[in-house]
């Protein structure tokens, strides 16, 4: 459950971002999540209902936006969604493909009073 | 917050420990088998709402616009673009500045429990011990089991409990390393906690992540648990004596975790016969410090 220290962090940058603009109304957070960031997205959400519990963030919506991991073939050039490192290139079924995005863990916003 | 059990007092259960100071306790003390004694209000969890989209980046990472957020009459909205491991990564940072500066070179275990980590800790100190210094943090949930081992082997060592923590942070690296006090041009081995998932998202400051499997875990680890395989420089493939008796196939392992990281290297051995035991210590006296 590291899970639980990602939320944790959450709360403790989106609390100080919402003191640095001088209020402790925090509407919404907009995260942005890679899908091969190490996440599980569902523990992510359970573990941020238990850290905001008690601090600022409690009635806040979180927004979780998932980014879809992207792989470019170093061989063919073919840039392609992928769920894992194990299905390879679609189009030359070469293993050498390297991430492009996906490894995001990101406060991207806050709306504030 | 307490991330071990999500109340809302300070600090952590964490204890960072030298052999003979059990009873020392850093880090607040309450009992986490009574939730009486906390404030909580278990009946109030639907305040609280986690939206998921799906979000579908067609550029290389550049800069982006949200668009589909819908506009919102009141409210300002501020751009905090910040990594939430920043806070991790900054302290990770001054532990690595410290270790350059003094020329000790950190290296960071990670493995499933029962891999051969601590025996192959014990070997490598008794080695070690005869050329440059040696010292070691353990890191499991609870005893000082390792502790004493490592100590009977003849390394200074610090034991850190996360308690129900799966991992160890950078935050407990620095702690731990004040209590260690390390001679410059050391060695430092971090063995994180057993576990194959939570370790490899926390930089701890190491110069080196090493992986280690032993043969009587299954040959599919790496397609498991790619992302400890990801972050790693080197896996180690251990207790190689008992290949004979188990169905474990190296060259699968390797084409597995060579999938996930091109650049991996890898080093098979038995820490308990030693045989290929000088391979890790070339690798060892290998690393730039």
């Amino acid at each position: 459950m590291h899970e639980l220290s990602i939320a944790m962090n959450i709360v403790d940058i989106a609390t100080k971002e919402a003191e640095k603009a001088g209020t402790d109304v925090v509407f919404e957070v907009d995260l942005e999540i890679g899908t091969m960031a190490g996440i599980e997205f569902e523990s992510l959400e359970f573990a941020l209902s238990v850290a905001t519990r008690g601090t600022i963030l409690e009635k806040t919506t979180i927004n979780i936006n998932r980014i879809q991991a992207m792989a470019k073939c170093i061989d063919c050039g073919e840039k392609s969604d992928i769920r894992d490192m194990f299905s390879g290139c679609p189009k030359c079924n070469s293993y050498n493909v390297i991430l492009i995005c996906g490894k995001e863990l990101r406060i991207s916003s806050l709306l504030i009073e | 917050m307490c991330d071990t059990c999500g109340c809302n007092e300070n600090g952590k259960d964490i204890k960072i420990l030298i052999p003979g100071e059990e009873q020392e306790t850093t880090g607040h003390a309450h009992s986490h088998g009574e939730h009486d004694s906390h404030d909580h209000d278990h009946h109030h969890h639907d305040h609280n709402h986690t939206h998921s989209h799906d979000h579908h980046h067609e550029h290389d990472g550049y800069d982006h616009d949200h668009s589909e957020k819908p506009a919102t009459g009141n409210g300002r909205l501020i751009k905090v673009e910040q990594d939430i491991m920043g806070i991790n990564n900054l302290m990770a940072e001054r532990n690595r500045g410290y270790f350059e500066a003094r020329n000790i070179t950190a290296i960071n275990l990670m493995s499933s429990p029962g891999s051969g980590k601590t025996t192959l800790l014990e070997k490598t100190i008794s080695r070690l011990n005869r050329k440059r210094p040696v010292y070691i943090i353990e890191g499991d949930q609870q005893t000082m089991n390792d502790a004493y081992r490592i100590e009977a082997a003849g390394a200074p060592v610090v034991q850190v409990n996360t308690g129900n923590g799966c991992h160890l942070d950078a935050e407990m690296i620095n702690r731990a390393v004040k209590k260690l006090d390390i001679a410059a041009g050391s060695v430092l081995l971090i063995e994180n906690v057993g576990n194959l998932v939570c370790p490899s998202l926390f930089d701890l400051g190491e110069a080196e992540r090493v992986v280690i499997i032993s043969v009587t875990e299954g040959e599919d680890k790496p397609a498991k648990y790619p992302t400890i395989f990801e972050n790693a420089d080197l896996c180690i493939i251990n207790k190689t004596d008992l290949l004979p008796y188990v169905d474990f196939n190296i060259e699968k392992a390797r084409e597995y975790a060579l999938r996930i990281n091109h650049n991996l290297e890898f080093i098979e051995l038995s820490a308990t016969t030693e045989e290929g035991f000088e391979k890790w210590m070339d690798w060892l006296d290998s690393i730039k410090k």
